[in-house]
């Protein structure tokens, strides 16, 4: 496939941001987003995990599910995958490195239900990528996850001193500030 | 418990989507249009009965430190089930909702509901209750896919309304997710004060 890696890198961060022009991840976009450290906190971690998802997973699809022919067995392969992956990492990390396990402990969990993890590896296997631009277009959605959740999160610090009305009030406005946040990143579309 | 109640209080009263606020992501993702939320809410709805009543069945056998790896194991079985057969059988709304099908897995309405109600009731209870939810679930998301069809493409169902050439594309598009269902929840919650 001949696609540049800058193209691939631009396109996953900006113009299909996986948050908000994708939909993929907007639990933890919703849920975590109040503050713009823990924001960073789970875009790191998400980072990680999905960079490790797309190194495991692309080869099991390659090497195990492709001569096989079981593709279909995708779905539930590639879950089990991600669920061990986000387990063996926290356990990995809580004895090398307390430190960073302080920082990513507690976005762990919460990753496996992530659901931009699970579909970036399919989507990576849809767009029959080789495992270098895998990794690539994984780590660059990461970082588009990251940069979505961090700028979300500056502007609902502020909201909070806002006097929004009592109907708007918690998820509602959030989901328009939202809107208007994707209706910016639409300016991004033609780029790549 | 009232059979009728547990079918019928997700519909309302545990509305998946406005009141519990779960399975955003294919609620805004596949809402382009009335026909594709239904088809996506269907779906769902089959994979949360069938899960609902295997994961009750089996509730005694599994051992409950490996609770939630097994309920995910059964979960992605009934969604490549349905995968395959939307593939074989409605090919056209298969390929519109792409990869969301697949990532029925991770709807945390569905592990939700096991964990919070299948693994704890009866089969026909179970099942009652995939039925009610599942039906709020698509409800919700043929109401989101329907105000942005016609806001968007000025259409209803793939039927054309007759303005189709005066309407903002915005609202086919990705904010217009966002602030429909932002908006529809206002107007949800202010309802539901009455």
């Amino acid at each position: 496939m001949e696609i540049s890696y800058f193209a691939i890198i631009i396109g996953a961060i900006f113009v299909n941001n996986v948050v908000l022009a994708q939909f993929l991840g907007i639990c933890p976009f919703l849920g975590v987003s109040s503050k713009v450290e823990t924001s960073m906190g789970m875009g790191a971690a998400v980072t990680f995990v999905m960079a490790l998802t797309a190194l495991v997973a692309w080869p099991i699809q390659t090497y195990i599910l492709v001569p096989l022919h079981i593709e279909y067995m995708q779905t539930i392969v590639f879950i089990l995958v991600i669920a061990a992956l986000v387990q063996m990492v926290e356990i990995i990390l809580k004895k090398l490195s307390p430190s960073l396990y302080q920082a990513l402990g507690i976005f762990l969990p919460l990753i496996t239900t992530n659901c931009a993890v699970l579909g970036v590896a399919i989507l990576m296997i849809q767009k029959e990528f080789n495992l270098l631009q895998s990794v690539t277009y994984s780590v660059a959605t990461a970082l588009g996850f990251a940069l979505a959740l961090v700028l979300f999160a500056g502007i609902r610090e502020r909201l909070d001193f806002e006097d929004v009305p009592k109907a708007f009030k918690g998820i509602p406005i959030a989901l328009i500030t939202a809107g208007i946040l994707a209706m910016a990143f639409l300016g991004f579309s033609g780029l790549v | 418990m009232n059979k009728l109640k547990i079918a019928i209080s997700g519909i309302i009263k545990n509305n998946p989507t406005f009141v519990l606020v779960l399975g955003m992501c294919p609620t805004l993702g596949t809402t382009t249009s009335a026909e594709n939320g239904m088809g996506m809410g269907l779906a769902t709805t089959a994979v949360l009965i069938m899960s609902n009543l295997v994961i009750s069945l089996i509730k005694n056998l599994i051992p409950d430190k490996v609770r939630i790896p097994a309920f995910i194991v059964v979960i992605a079985s009934f969604v490549t089930i349905i995968q395959m057969l939307m593939q074989a059988f409605v090919p056209a709304l298969y390929a519109s909702l792409g990869v969301f099908i697949p990532l029925i897995v991770v709807n945390c309405i569905i592990l939700g509901r096991a964990e919070a109600f299948a693994s704890k009731n009866s089969p026909v209870d179970s099942m009652l209750d995939g039925v009610g939810i599942g039906l709020g679930f698509t409800l919700s998301l043929t109401v989101i896919g329907a105000v942005r069809e016609i806001l968007g493409s000025g259409a209803i169902f793939g039927v054309s309304l007759g303005f189709a050439n005066y309407t903002p594309l915005i609202f086919v598009l990705a904010p217009g997710a966002f602030l429909v269902l932002g908006y529809l929840m206002v107007l949800f919650n202010k309802l539901a004060k009455k």
